[in-house]
């Protein structure tokens, strides 16, 4: 895939997140959301890596999980207005929805808790010998959970074909990761597994596709699961209305020039600026089509509120 | 003297309090310390009292709540914060196995001082992983005592009495109450643990809530009035030590009986106030006790279904209505 691909994945996902951000500063988007902008390449990047039949688990923080895996974006937006939406029926919102049809096995509001269900995902595909893979994203916080520890071992010792992509953002919520480990990557931490673990430039696609690539072989292989540790920066507050008191002056500015798509802005020659300012306008057209959609989506009928609670 | 406050301030206050009066007392948990607290209930305490006696935790539930409990045993008094009471759930071994346990199985050579405090409830939007209510796994844990301040007042009260208890205390707190202002009495002594409170008087009906849906009953009260049905609101506060004679007595006034919470009916706290009731205060009572409470289901995340979940004042006024007219 060439860069205009990835790109527009990407914008895809910023876009996508921004447009969430007006629709909660409008009222539309009634609770809380946690956007992954800066972020981007990541999912894209690891998406590159999989095919259909592999399943992803991510953390609240997944709505470029979900769109780099072919949720339907109507789809999202509808969930997240509290609408009867496709994905799940306004029963989820933003930090909990899923979509079995794109063997997305969800997002989790409970930090770390992916990464056990994304084991049992890898243990089905090894039992099964359906040769797909299971591939969990948490934050970097997320790796002081225990359940993750338990997860990773398990995944270990019975060669699972487990990928956990740990995306680095420097925070978990209003602390900073360098305050909460005494590692300098957390990717050291593999070697306490017995398996690989992988430090890449996670606002560069190209190299977390390699990186998930190979962890991915490696689990396909039957050789067990991989740490691949993605090192990025949230661009925007941890939750909507974070208003970031905790962070250095000029360091979102400075991240700003590091992002994936500016970074490809900024190595762009004319020619490559206008063919992604002409990808700009369709992403655009895109996601504002989806939110008109969306809106159509009627909202749910309070007397189904006991459908889906038992078989 | 009695200062106005917002419920989240008078958290504030009292843990100020505790960290300032008992030098044994330290505070952590999630974004606690240098940020202030997810809810600011931390505000300016780092600060004032600094890395040693209020810091910031990994997101480890499980091993700092064990934390607690050892450094209880050992002569700290830790209170330590849980961001949402959903994520108590991560660490339900140390609560429920080992702090829960501690002093009676050592018979009482051990004692486990600890506050762990936390929000619950409700909010529109937030998904079923965010909306617990949890009173009921707690109380039903012999070991643990169970406060659930609905008033900025008793958030200031009940966390201090909680802070200096020689048992393991957890302090669950309503999130949607946060921004409420109330008078605050900021230097009124500790009070003991336990004790409810007739918070209106009102011969036709008694109505039994605790925490969010205190206020619900008092406007379902306020509606009951205008309709010459004159209703009792007491507000349990604790669910344990539970002071089931505040209301037994208001039960013989009245005769009726409605508890209301906003957990799952199914196994709900209100299920054990009603069987006390039915075997306490079977004469007394003119009509079956009605519950008031959310359906069996998860939250869901969208307002309009949360809408059919979540009760309200109208539901409790429903319901009192419901036993006057039996
Ligand atoms: C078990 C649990 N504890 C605490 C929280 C509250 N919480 C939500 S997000 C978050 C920070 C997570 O940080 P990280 O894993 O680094 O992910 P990031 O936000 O950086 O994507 C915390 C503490 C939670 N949701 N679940």
């Amino acid at each position: 895939m060439g860069l205009p691909d990835d790109y527009r994945a990407m914008a895809r996902i910023r876009r996508f997140e921004e447009r969430l951000a007006a629709l909660k500063d409008d009222g539309e988007i009634p609770g809380s959301i946690h956007l992954c902008n800066g972020q981007e390449a990541i999912p894209v990047g690891a998406a590159r890596a999989l095919r259909d039949g592999d399943h992803v688990t991510a953390t609240y923080r997944g709505h470029g999980w979900a769109l780099a895996r072919g949720v339907d974006m109507t789809g999202l937006f509808a969930e997240m207005m509290g609408r009867d939406s496709a994905v799940n029926g306004g029963r989820a919102a933003s930090p909990y929805l899923s979509d079995p049809g794109r063997w997305f096995m969800g997002e989790n509001s409970i930090v770390g808790a992916g990464v056990p269900i994304a084991t049992g995902a890898a243990l089905t595909a090894q039992r099964t010998g359906s040769g797909a893979v299971s591939v969990v994203s948490i934050g970097d916080g997320a790796m002081n959970q225990g359940n993750v520890h338990e997860a990773i071992n398990l995944a270990a010792v019975l060669d699972l074909p487990l990928v956990l992509v740990v995306e680095n953002n420097v925070y978990s919520e209003m602390s900073r990761i360098e305050d909460m480990v005494r590692i300098r990557q957390l990717a050291e931490r593999a070697a306490g597994y017995g398996i690989p673990g992988r430090v890449v430039d996670g606002n560069d696609p190209d190299a977390v596709a390699e990186a998930v690539a190979e962890a991915v072989t490696r689990a396909r292989e039957g050789s067990g699961p991989s740490i691949v540790e993605a090192m990025t920066e949230r661009l925007v507050g941890h939750y909507s209305g974070d208003v970031q008191h905790y962070r250095p002056a000029g360091e979102i500015a400075a991240a700003r020039e590091r992002e994936p798509l500016a970074r490809i802005r900024a190595a762009a020659d004319a020619a490559l600026t206008a063919r992604l300012d002409a990808v700009d306008a369709e992403v655009e057209a895109e996601v504002e089509a989806a939110v008109v959609a969306a809106r159509e989506v009627p909202f749910p009928d309070p007397a189904t509120i006991k459908e889906y609670v038992y078989v | 003297m009695s200062e106005s406050l917002r419920y989240i301030q008078a958290v504030n206050a009292a843990l100020a309090w505790s960290l300032e009066s008992r030098s044994d007392t330290v505070y952590f948990g999630e974004d606690v310390a240098l940020p202030g607290g997810p809810f600011g209930a931390t505000k300016g305490l780092h600060k004032r009292f600094g890395s040693d006696r209020i810091f910031d935790t990994p997101i480890s539930e499980t091993g700092f709540l064990g934390m607690a409990l050892g450094a209880a045993m050992t002569g700290l008094r830790p209170i330590a914060e849980i961001m949402y009471a959903d994520f108590s759930f991560v660490a339900m071994d140390q609560i429920v196995n080992q702090i829960a346990t501690i002093r009676y199985s050592s018979a009482g050579r051990w004692k486990a001082p600890l506050v762990i405090r936390m929000q619950q409830g409700y909010s529109p939007g937030a998904c079923a992983q965010h909306s617990h209510s949890v009173e009921a796994y707690f109380a039903h844990t012999p070991g643990l005592r169970v406060a659930l301040p609905s008033t900025p007042d008793d958030a200031y009260q009940m966390l201090r009495t909680a802070v200096v208890s020689d048992d393991p205390v957890v302090v669950a707190e309503a999130r949607m109450l946060y921004p409420t202002r109330g008078p605050v009495r900021t230097d009124a002594p500790v009070e003991p643990i336990g004790g409810a409170r007739v918070v209106r008087d009102g011969r036709d009906a008694t109505v039994v809530a605790w925490s969010r849906m205190v206020p619900a009953a008092l406007a379902a009260a306020d509606q009951l009035a205008a309709e010459g049905i004159e209703t009792e609101v007491i507000d349990l506060r604790w669910l344990n030590p539970l002071d089931f004679d505040t209301v037994g007595a208001s039960v013989a006034r009245t005769g009726r009986l409605v508890v209301a919470h906003e957990a799952n009916l199914t196994g709900g706290f209100g299920a054990e106030i009603a069987a006390r009731a039915a075997s306490e205060c079977f004469a007394d009572l003119r009509a079956p006790v009605a519950r008031v409470a959310a359906p069996d289901v998860p939250m869901p995340a969208a307002p309009a279904l949360q809408k059919a979940v979540v009760p309200e004042a109208e539901h409790v006024a429903e319901a009192v209505r419901g036993t006057v007219r039996r």
